[in-house]
């Protein structure tokens, strides 16, 4: 890559970072100090917006140019985790988004405690919603390392362990000192960015095929090698025997069934003031995420088309940088100025996307740190009481005093407090392991945070939303039984040891063939919770369901 | 509380937008009960007089018909889109020859059935929302205000300290 390109990246670069620290200023310039306003934003988004930051959150890096590359190199086989990314937000919408709204304040935990004994119910949440960001955080901190090095054209560790650090100090910043409104706004304008790219892009390979889609799905056919069979599944997942077929559906199933277990998705909600505002900021998102990835399928058969799969593959082994070559392309060749321009535009929001992702997720670890386990912990005896959705009986006067008295509250500032410390606590940690992680493969990350999503977050969520006889042994038993066997069976896997890019190469204690495992921990998590609450001494609390099921369904005493 | 008082005139419109828009009919803003009264009762046990609303509420015939449309919808098509979208996550791995049959031009059936997921999220969303607007929105939000005030009166009749620091609140304002 020409230095004038690299020149033109980092000035974007700077602009980008420029842009959100400015957000993040005026954001934090207002209201301090409320843990209403630090984890979700006052709730005074419109769906408009939150349907933005949604699909902000939700569309990382790793779509923008991993799908594309994917598609690009593999052709069908990576449409496929393009729809399982779309169909995932049906669930949201249909059983959760509305509900979610209606019953909690700041967390996932919240829901569930409305009916349940918090103390244990909140530890176990707070737990699995930390472990499933901080995957999500290390997979995203890894690639974005990787990534950045690669666009600016930069190898070596130096440049890596740098971006990393830097990365990870930014998404800090922004949490500490913006909390929900400027995570909210980065969100924003990221998705404006990612849309704008993808939009524009699009447009430039369709004019290059006089807008005739047949004709750019034949060239990219042709000039992939395999011919028709690129237009068909099989090329990444059709061979190997049952295992890599096995592990593919099960992919599948943690993508559809973990984005509603998704904590930094689920905070989001709670920065509209109604349910149905939630439910029309989903449709917002449905219809932003859906156009994007139907772009993505353009963008990847136009870098197959026009750059061809050789090219990708010498750049990048995993397809990385399809798009920015394909860009490249578009704009005229790699030497030309446009060229250099379109590329470095894309590398911008590349990055701001990655900026954006990694901010939403460290704050909902944050509020999970700090919500959810700090208060059981450090204060038993407040977390069931003061100024909690469940602990205060949500019947207006006295809501309407708790929710004045956290802005006044000590406890309540002291609880923002504890989130930024744990902000800081968890992008260390990220840092940490990411950079301990940097020359391994993790594209399977992301799959493993949805998978643990999943086992472990949406059974409890549904079950507490839907059966009557859910018991907070149930809730505790579900969360666990689908934490533990997704963690251990990943532990025992071929990416942890036993196969050429294993964590562990030299070792071979892998004895479960399926690099997700959410084929096996997502049923384990159902069949947890409905044992779990099957033995339980108690019966379920009659009252208390109705209190949960009245709240989730009507909104009465929503905050 | 001067800080916070000083802070809602500055911004008045935080408690309406905060709380719904709409909820100004239920909960006048400005009623700072709680900050002269005591600290709220702890979760166990219960406050019975508010908890009481709950299960009369999840009985009347107005809540059973809002949650039986809402079930009525959103489970059977919740089954029926991640069968449909399993089977065609089953059929793209395990047989791929029947996905690669050429149905007009390029497009083969793999193409049709990716694209129809896209077409059946896009219009199972526009249906979804359309139900919700037109059969259940309504409903629930008058039995939201309807809940509310049963929940504030059971509490004012229930305990004495709920009701002073009513008077209280009535008082302060």
């Amino acid at each position: 890559m020409s230095g004038h390109h690299q020149t033109l990246t980092l000035l974007l670069f700077s602009a980008v970072v420029a842009a959100t620290l400015a957000i993040t200023s005026w954001a934090g310039s207002r209201r301090r100090g409320s843990a209403e306003e630090f984890y979700a934003g006052s709730r005074l988004f419109t769906p408009l917006e939150n349907g933005f930051a949604l699909a902000g959150d939700y569309m990382s890096a790793a779509s923008f140019l991993g799908i594309a590359g994917l598609i690009a190199l593999y052709g069908y086989d990576g449409m496929l985790y393009s729809v399982g990314f779309l169909v995932a937000w049906l669930l949201v919408l249909l059983l959760v988004a509305e509900l979610v709204r209606n019953c909690g304040r700041y967390t996932l935990a919240d829901v569930v405690a409305v009916r349940m004994r918090e103390r244990p119910v909140r530890i176990a949440l707070g737990c699995s919603s930390v472990v499933v960001s901080v995957l999500y955080l290390v997979a995203q901190m890894v690639g974005a390392g990787s990534l950045v090095a690669l666009l600016l054209g930069s190898h070596g560790a130096a440049a890596h362990t740098w971006t990393v650090l830097g990365v990870g100090a930014l998404m800090v910043f922004y949490v500490i000192c913006g909390g929900m409104r400027a995570t909210t706004w980065i969100q924003i304008v990221k998705a404006v960015l990612l849309m704008g790219g993808a939009l524009t892009l699009s447009i430039l390979v369709l004019l290059r095929f006089g807008g005739d889609l047949a004709q750019l799905l034949t060239s990219a056919a042709g000039r992939s090698g395999h011919g028709a069979d690129f237009l068909a599944p099989g090329l990444r997942y059709g061979g190997a025997g049952w295992a890599s077929r096995l592990d593919f559906v099960s992919l599948g199933l943690a993508l559809v069934l973990g984005t509603a277990g998704l904590p930094h998705i689920l905070a989001r909600f709670y920065t509209v003031p109604t349910a149905r505002a939630a439910r029309r900021s989903v449709v917002w998102a449905i219809g932003l995420i859906g156009s994007f990835y139907l772009m993505t399928i353009v963008l990847g058969t136009g870098a197959a088309a026009l750059v061809g799969p050789d090219a990708v593959r010498r750049s990048s082994p995993a397809g990385n940088t399809a798009v920015p070559l394909l860009s490249a392309e578009l704009g005229g060749g790699a030497d030309s100025t446009g060229g250099a321009a379109l590329t470095a535009l894309v590398a911008a929001v590349a990055f701001a996307t990655i900026l954006a992702v990694v901010a939403g997720i460290t704050l909902a670890a944050s509020a999970a740190a700090a919500h959810d386990l700090y208060a059981s912990f450090a204060r038993p005896g407040t977390a069931a009481g003061r100024g909690d959705p469940a602990g205060s009986p949500p019947f207006p006067r006295q809501r309407g005093g708790g929710r004045k008295r956290q802005r006044g509250d000590g406890n309540r500032t002291d609880e923002v407090s504890v989130a930024r410390v744990a902000a800081v606590a968890v992008g260390a940690v990220a840092i940490g392991l990411s950079l301990l992680a940097q020359e391994l493969n993790v594209a399977f990350l992301v799959g493993l945070a949805f998978a643990v999503a999943a086992s472990a977050n949406l059974p409890v969520l549904l079950y507490a939303l839907f059966w009557r006889r859910f018991t907070t042994r149930g809730a505790v038993w579900s969360v666990y039984g689908g934490l533990l066997p997704a963690v251990v069976l990943v532990v025992f896997s071929p990416v942890v040891s036993g196969s050429p890019q294993a964590l562990f190469p030299g070792r071979d204690f892998a004895c479960f063939p399926l690099e997700n495992p959410g084929l096996v921990s997502i049923p384990l998590g159902f069949l947890a919770g409905w044992l779990g609450t099957l033995l339980s001494r108690g019966d379920a609390d009659p009252a208390r369901y109705a209190e949960s099921e009245v709240r989730s369904l009507t909104g009465a005493g929503a905050v | 509380m001067r800080a916070f008082w000083g802070m809602r005139i500055d911004d008045p419109w935080y408690d309406v937008l905060a709380t719904g828009g709409a909820e100004v009919h239920g909960t006048p803003p400005g009623t700072p009960l709680q900050q002269a009264g005591p600290p709220p009762p702890r979760r166990e046990p219960a406050p019975p007089a508010a908890y009481g609303v709950y299960p009369t509420v999840q009985r009347s015939a107005a809540f059973q018909q809002v949650r039986r449309r809402y079930r009525r919808f959103a489970l059977p098509v919740s089954a029926a889109f991640l069968l449909w979208y399993l089977g065609y996550v089953v059929l793209a791995v395990c047989a791929p020859g029947l996905m690669a049959r050429s149905v007009a031009g390029v497009l083969n059936v793999g193409m049709v059935a990716g694209l129809a997921q896209f077409a059946t999220t896009f219009l199972l969303t526009w249906l979804y929302t359309r139900h919700a607007r037109l059969r259940r929105d309504r409903l629930a939000l008058e039995l939201r205000w309807e809940t509310q005030d049963m929940a504030r009166s059971a509490v004012a009749a229930a305990g004495p300290g709920g009701a002073a620091s009513g008077t209280a609140g009535e008082a302060a304002r």
